[in-house]
């Protein structure tokens, strides 16, 4: 990892000056009107990420506030994922990467090095393209988070996998269930599952990385709804292919091209006025 | 609009010369071969294997003057065929229509004629009958022997000639009765005083520590030893008169019989172990006969030099140490699979390792017998010896071949497939499952052990069912390691502690050379080879069997098929 050290003293310290080299495409974005409002939660600062040499983020400054959804959008490649995935530096068990600048977590480096990653993720919930439940029960499946916690209290996982499942708006299709394979579910299922995996051990922040597009609409709507419902009590980061769900679902969208956010701005900004016009011709479909 | 020379042009050519696929021929014709081959080999071994507890009907042949197969002046021979083949060498001087077979008969009476096998020329065969009265007596030495029975003469010197009806039902009684004595004198021999050979042996290694740090001949501690040596000796000298008049017992009663050759025998009563009459036998009896010998044999232990009896100590020890080798082999070989897969950067130097690994399994296995001499016996069962044993020594304990090292030993023989399984099956764990734990905040480990294992767990069978295959039937570096012909004792009894590591063992691969190239009679050991080995299939087999049912099972509960 590069990080110089003059980077981690500034753990808690106020961001620093945007003005650094590379900005231009940055400071394109405009700043977002209601932002100062909200509380922010994960705060980017000048995050250069690199898979050996090739460098898949430039200079990312973008802010995510609690209980908002923030959609991250753009053509494949972008670096959407890369960055949702460095959230909760999962791309650590990929080899030869390096990163530069910083992302914050209330303030806290996720690079600290007194941090324990584990410590990290158990406070960041993640749910993957295609659906991974792991080969249990539908039980241990949920309370799978609760157990590496080292919680085994009988009535508390109970509780967990009532009030995950129920969030999850899965309980009533499998609560008599619970004990069978969680294999023999649905597709749309799987993926509910995993959110109440995700969920189960009351993350703050929950990462959604295309969560929908391995399902079916009438599936889909399901998790949109949920998602809805979900950041009463989350943060929620999602990437998304999906320009409409994007829409339906976010209250702020971010539009990455090539390694780069080009705008982060309100959802309904982004989708009705976007200040710049590459967003306006991607959302429009004339490119991407 | 399509102009009529378009028309005319066919939309594909017709291939006229051949259709199929040619291919499907060639590479069945591969598998057909090898399949063959195994069924034949399998088949072979099983009707031969099988053969060999069948009670065939015993013939008594009249031979031709000229036969030399004749014994003595007799002109008859009893026997059962083995099998007919073919002369090696044809007499030149018969005629042309002249019948060139010759057959194998087992005659038994080794004691009488010198062999238990003859070959007889078919053309001097003149006559054949299966007399009724014929008996075949299976007997603790000298194999079985073939004739008529003429009476029974008891100690008390009463005597029941062949034609009295209660004739069979006392001979009955009497084979019985012996073999009630067999049982108690072995319990007492085996049992009881080789539980105080022990408590003596303890003493003596007690005294010998007790003059050796300096202990006067005279002191109290000594004398009390001596006392309880002499207390021992009194209760082994009981013992064994008990079991001298057992023995005795056994020697005098005798049944008189008469072999087809015209030589007279008496049989004492603890000579027979079992008799029966091949020539009157309904099929039903006969298939019971056949159940019978076929379970003596499974659970009998070897007599003669290993050519007659049962062989149930090597398939014990066969199978301990099958298990043993199981036990040691995956843990370890997991273990490294998991370091090389999950945890070691992959480079030049794991690919090197990943390399070694697989020529590993290359190496022939009486590499790793003498590797196994080497390591586990000299230094680590030596060192044993020296720290936990210095009392017995220079008598070896682990110090020697024993069940423990021949394990370990093949256990490394086969640790590469145990470890080029496990990675693969690692391998095959799919990535998101991975990511879905360690999202979970599990560590590395914890994924590995909550996750990955369960899920691989199906793969890792698989090679440890290779890798038992490997190792049960594997022979050559147990010669070095612990196998011996005969074993006294098992390596797991009801004596404390009950695992007893550091004892030779018997095993059924050694058990086949043994008979077919170091027996002493390799005709008469050749129908047990063939069932040895038609066992030792079965016993892996069986093993195989087990580690496939538990890997279903695994499968079941841990199918990924969702990926």
């Amino acid at each position: 990892m590069e990080q110089t050290l003059e980077q981690e003293k500034n753990l808690s310290a106020p961001p620093p000056s945007r003005k650094m080299a590379g900005m231009q495409e940055s400071e394109k974005a405009k700043p977002h009107s209601r932002i100062e409002q909200d509380r922010p939660v994960i705060r980017v600062q000048d995050y250069n990420f690199f898979y050996g040499t090739a460098q898949t983020l430039f200079n990312v400054n973008l802010t995510m506030f609690e209980n908002k959804v923030t959609a991250i959008i753009g053509p494949s490649g972008c670096g959407k994922s890369t960055l949702l995935r460095n959230i909760n530096r999962m791309n650590d068990l990929v080899d030869g990467i390096s990163h530069k600048g910083d992302i914050l977590i209330h303030g806290q480096s996720i690079y600290d090095p007194h941090l324990e990653v584990t410590e990290l993720r158990k406070r960041i919930g993640m749910v993957f393209q295609k659906s991974n439940p792991f080969p249990k029960t539908i039980y241990e499946n949920v309370v799978y988070s609760l157990r590496v916690a080292g919680i085994n209290n009988r009535s508390v996982l109970d509780e967990a996998v009532e009030s995950s499942l129920k969030a999850a708006a899965l309980w009533d299709e499998v609560k008599d269930r619970l004990e069978d394979s969680a294999l023999g579910l649905s597709g749309g299922q799987m993926q509910r599952l995993c959110i109440a995996r995700a969920i189960a051990n009351r993350p703050e922040i929950l990462l959604m990385d295309e969560p929908c597009s391995a399902l079916d609409p009438i599936a889909t709507a399901k998790i949109e709804e949920l998602i809805y419902q979900l950041k009463k009590d989350f943060t929620i980061v999602i990437v998304t292919h999906n320009m409409q769900q994007a829409a339906r679902v976010s209250d702020f969208t971010a539009f990455f091209y090539m390694g780069k956010l080009i705008e982060i701005d309100e959802t309904k900004k982004i989708f009705m006025s976007p200040s710049i016009k590459q967003t306006e011709e991607y959302i429009t479909g004339r490119f991407g | 609009m399509a102009t009529t020379a378009e028309k005319s042009k066919p939309f594909f050519t017709k291939n006229t010369k051949s259709h199929g696929e040619p291919f499907v021929w060639f590479t069945g014709m591969g598998l057909a071969l090898g399949v063959l081959m195994i069924v034949s080999l399998l088949a072979l071994i099983f009707v031969k294997g099988l053969q060999v507890f069948w009670p065939a009907k015993v013939a008594v042949y009249t031979l031709s003057e000229t036969s030399d197969a004749r014994i003595g002046s007799s002109e008859v021979l009893a026997g059962y065929k083995v099998m007919k083949q073919e002369k090696p060498v044809r007499d030149l001087n018969a005629a042309d229509d002249h019948d060139h077979t010759e057959l194998q008969l087992f005659i038994g009476n080794k004691e009488i004629y010198g062999q238990s096998f003859k070959f007889v020329d078919v053309a001097d065969i003149e006559s054949s009958s299966y007399p009724r009265e014929l008996i075949r007596i299976e007997r603790q030495e000298y194999g079985d022997a073939i004739g008529e029975a003429r009476g029974l003469r008891f100690e008390s010197g009463e005597y029941v000639p062949a034609t009295h009806p209660e004739f069979r039902q006392r001979l009955h009684e009497l084979v019985k009765e012996a073999a009630q004595r067999w049982q108690k004198i072995k319990k007492i021999e085996k049992g009881d005083i080789g539980v105080i050979n022990r408590k003596m042996e303890k003493i003596r290694l007690k005294k010998k520590m007790l003059l050796n740090s300096g202990e006067s001949f005279d002191s109290p501690r000594i004398e009390d030893l001596d006392d309880k040596t002499a207390r021992l000796q009194r209760q082994y000298e009981i013992l064994a008169a008990e079991a001298g008049v057992l023995r005795h017992h056994q020697t005098q009663d005798f049944l008189e019989y008469q072999a087809y050759t015209g030589e007279k025998k008496s049989l004492a009563s603890g000579g027979i172990v079992d008799f029966y009459y091949p020539n009157q036998v309904s099929l039903f009896e006969r298939a019971g006969l056949f159940l019978h010998r076929m379970g003596t044999f499974l659970t009998g232990e070897p007599r003669e030099a290993n050519t007659e009896g049962g062989v149930f100590p090597a398939i014990f020890g066969t199978f301990v140490m099958t298990v043993m080798m199981s036990a040691a082999v995956t843990p370890f070989g997991v273990l490294a699979a998991i370091y090389l897969r999950e945890y070691a950067k992959q480079g030049l130097m794991v690919r090197a390792v990943r390399i070694a690994v697989n020529n590993l399994a290359g190496v022939p296995s009486i590499v790793f017998g003498v590797f196994g001499v080497g390591f586990f016996v000299y230094f680590v069962g030596a060192s044993i010896d020296q720290l936990f044993f210095k009392d017995t020594l220079p008598t070896p304990t682990f110090g020697t071949g024993g069940i423990l090292w021949a394990s370990l030993t093949l256990a490394l023989l086969t640790v590469p497939v145990v470890i080029v399984a496990t990675e693969e099956a690692l391998a095959a764990v799919p990535r998101g499952m991975r990511e879905g734990s360690l999202a979970c905040g599990a560590s590395k480990w914890e994924t590995i052990a909550r996750i990955v294992l369960p899920a691989s767990a199906p793969g890792i069978l698989t090679g440890l069912i290779l890798a038992m295959a490997r190792g049960a039937s594997e022979v050559a570096p147990l010669m070095l390691v612990g196998v011996v012909k005969l074993a006294p004792s098992l390596p797991i009894d009801g004596i404390a502690p009950f695992f007893h590591l550091e004892r030779k063992f018997m095993h059924l691969g050694f058990h086949i050379y043994d008979l077919g190239f170091q027996s002493p009679d390799s005709e008469a050991a050749k129908p047990m080879v063939f069932a040895t080995t038609l066992l030792l299939i079965t016993l892996v087999v069986v093993l195989n069997l087990g580690a496939i049912f538990i890997r279903e099972k695994l499968r079941k509960k841990y199918a990924t098929g969702a990926f």
